[in-house]
């Protein structure tokens, strides 16, 4: 009870400072993922088409992913120096891989019969691509683009190390001061509700673009 | 209007899907392709639309030589029904019906329109145009799909074994409906099956296909009459062969031509006493221009007694029939297909001319039998 009273306590002192954070924070996953989207998904459709080279590529993207956040932060620093674009950049690698896996996926199930449909009719290669495979993918795609933004959100935090500031600021700063739960408490809570409003927003997002699909859920992209 | 020249295709390091074909359609015919997988029919229905390119030879649509055409410009001159439907699960009905129009960048109301009209030509209403595929029955997709085909009103259709996917009932009432609607719309179609029921349903003529070459290319009558060599008349089928020779016969040859009918005004018990005399359980309903309305039998009397008075209170509309001129192979099928007892016969302005029932048939299949067998014994 009293930490519950002190956590309120806390934000009714720091509500600007709480919220300039949380924007920060925030901003930092959005731009680390608009990124790593700008470049993921043409890999992602890149590779549907040209297959050969997908195992090397998704490889390539699970390696990064394999790289554990804090060390890549302080390599990146030491190349792109301190501050928020180091850790935008380190975002941005760490949403290439569900992103450009999603996207291969996407692109990759959809049906050949709707391709060839598309083709028999005389669609060229890029309307296809417009008319058919995105749209046909893009549930699957914006599901990626879910789980990126999850995963930023939560590595963002750690930017606090190399001064980038954001919601990590005040859990470190609960770390370092002795009895300093409360403090913990207060970053902690902002950085899941952060996570879970961004899930759950992007799934509304995904149900609103996929027409035809709304009522049955997922399927019915095959037939009988 | 469609040429092939001495057209192969050789898959990679790999066997003849094609060998050496030569072959001519005229404008306006309906032409099957048919034989066991892998023959090689798909193969040359798909270089029609350049789907797959032949390795060598030429062919020309309407004199043109299609190989030196842009490919997407050419399919869209062509009409395109693709095996199991393959409509966009995420487009609406009118979406999918006009895409070819909407790729030719035709303006919306012209498109909106062209759908309307496309629509009624299978009997279905404007408001489907919003609807999306998953919410329409399997046959109504079919349509569609057909439909889809016909948009930009190409004058040369292909279609790739589009009704197999659905039940047999469904499927034969389309065959009727689409053989109908080319023969109005006179359009060239190359149609994919294996089923040679459709084949002999729906073709002008039938391209036989075995190993990459044509076996024998010619109108159904003839090729049941005489087959050009064991591999067809083992591919028609020895039972089809001996029961379809004498069904050349169209449905008026056999009818009977005085079937019972009475009028709507009719009261429920003077029907009732006519189908006594005249020792039938149901009866057919014309109005005062012989013009077929609909049927009653006893079941119906017996259950609309207390509620109706006339017969048109209580028939039923929905009955099948069948226009004069239809060939008996047919008919016969359907009957036994849908497990019908008779089958009224109509003319052009629906005036009911004729029945045929089961004990027709019957006569039929004996005249089949015995009067074959009689004249070789003989």
């Amino acid at each position: 009870m009293e930490i519950l009273q002190d956590l309120l306590l806390y934000y009714t002192h720091n509500a600007w400072y709480v919220l300039e954070q949380f924007g920060r924070q925030f901003l930092m996953s959005a731009y680390g993922v608009l990124f790593g989207a700008l470049v993921g998904i043409p890999v992602g459709i890149f590779i549907a088409h040209y297959k050969k080279l997908s195992p090397w590529v998704i490889s390539l993207a699970n390696v990064i992913q394999t790289i554990p956040s804090l060390a890549m932060l302080a390599v990146l620093m030491l190349v792109l120096g301190l501050g928020p674009n180091t850790v935008v950049f380190a975002l941005f690698l760490y949403s290439l891989l569900p992103i450009i896996k999603n996207t291969y996926t996407g692109i990759h199930q959809v049906d050949p019969s709707m391709i060839e449909a598309g083709k028999g009719m005389g669609m060229t290669r890029f309307q296809i691509l417009r008319m058919v495979e995105l749209p046909l993918a893009l549930s699957v795609i914006m599901a990626g683009l879910r789980t990126a933004l999850v995963i930023t959100i939560g590595i963002a935090t750690i930017g606090t190390f190399i001064g980038a500031g954001g919601l990590g600021d005040i859990i470190l700063r609960g770390t370092n001061a002795s009895d300093g739960t409360v403090i913990i408490l207060a970053g902690v809570i902002p950085t899941a509700l952060m996570a879970v409003i961004a899930d759950w927003f992007l799934g509304l997002l995904e149900r609103k673009l996929a027409p035809g699909k709304k009522r049955n859920g997922l399927i019915s992209i095959g037939h009988e | 209007m469609l040429k092939f020249e001495h057209v192969s295709k050789v898959y990679k390091g790999k066997k003849r899907a094609v060998n050496d074909l030569n072959f001519e359609i005229e404008k306006g015919e309906f032409i099957v392709l048919i034989g066991p997988s892998g023959c090689g029919k798909t193969t040359t229905m798909k270089m029609i639309n350049r789907l797959i390119e032949p390795t060598s030879g030429k062919i020309y649509i309407d004199g043109e030589n299609i190989l030196e055409m842009d490919p997407v410009r050419l399919r869209r001159k062509i009409g395109y029904v693709i095996q199991q439907i393959g409509l966009f699960p995420h487009m609406t009905i009118e979406q999918n019906i006009s895409l070819v129009p909407r790729l030719l960048k035709w303006s919306p109301e012209k498109r909106r329109k062209r759908a309307e009209e496309l629509l009624d030509l299978v009997d279905m209403t404007p408001d489907y145009l919003d609807r999306f595929p998953h919410e329409l029955s399997g046959g109504q997709q079919q349509r569609i799909g057909v439909l889809r085909a016909l948009a930009a009103d190409q004058p040369l259709i292909l279609m790739d074994e589009p009704f197999g996917a659905l039940d047999p009932i469904t499927r034969d009432s389309l065959q009727t409906e689409f053989k109908k609607l080319q023969r109005r719309l006179d359009k060239t179609i190359v149609f994919v099956t294996h089923d040679m029921d459709e084949a002999l349903k729906l073709a002008d003529r039938i391209v036989i296909m075995r190993d990459g070459s044509i076996v024998q290319f010619d109108t159904p009558d003839e090729i049941l009459r005489n087959p050009a060599n064991e591999f067809v008349e083992e591919f028609i089928g020895k039972d089809r062969l001996d029961s379809q020779r004498p069904q050349v016969q169209t449905v008026e040859e056999i009818m009977n031509p005085h079937p019972v009918t009475v009028t709507g005004d009719v009261s429920l018990s003077e029907a009732i006493r006519s189908m006594k005399q005249h020792r039938v359980d149901s009866l057919l309903v014309v109005n005062e221009n012989q013009q077929l309305e609909g049927y009653i039998d006893f079941g119906i009397v017996n259950e609309a007694r207390s509620k109706a008075k006339t017969v048109a209170d209580a028939m039923l509309r929905n009955v099948y029939k069948v226009e004069k001129g239809t060939l008996v192979r047919d008919t016969m099928q359907t009957i036994l297909k849908r497990g019908l007892k008779y089958v009224p016969i109509v003319d052009e302005e629906n005036k009911l001319v004729g029945i045929i029932t089961r004990s027709n048939l019957v006569d039929v299949v004996y005249d089949s039998i015995w009067g074959d067998s009689q004249a070789n014994g003989l």
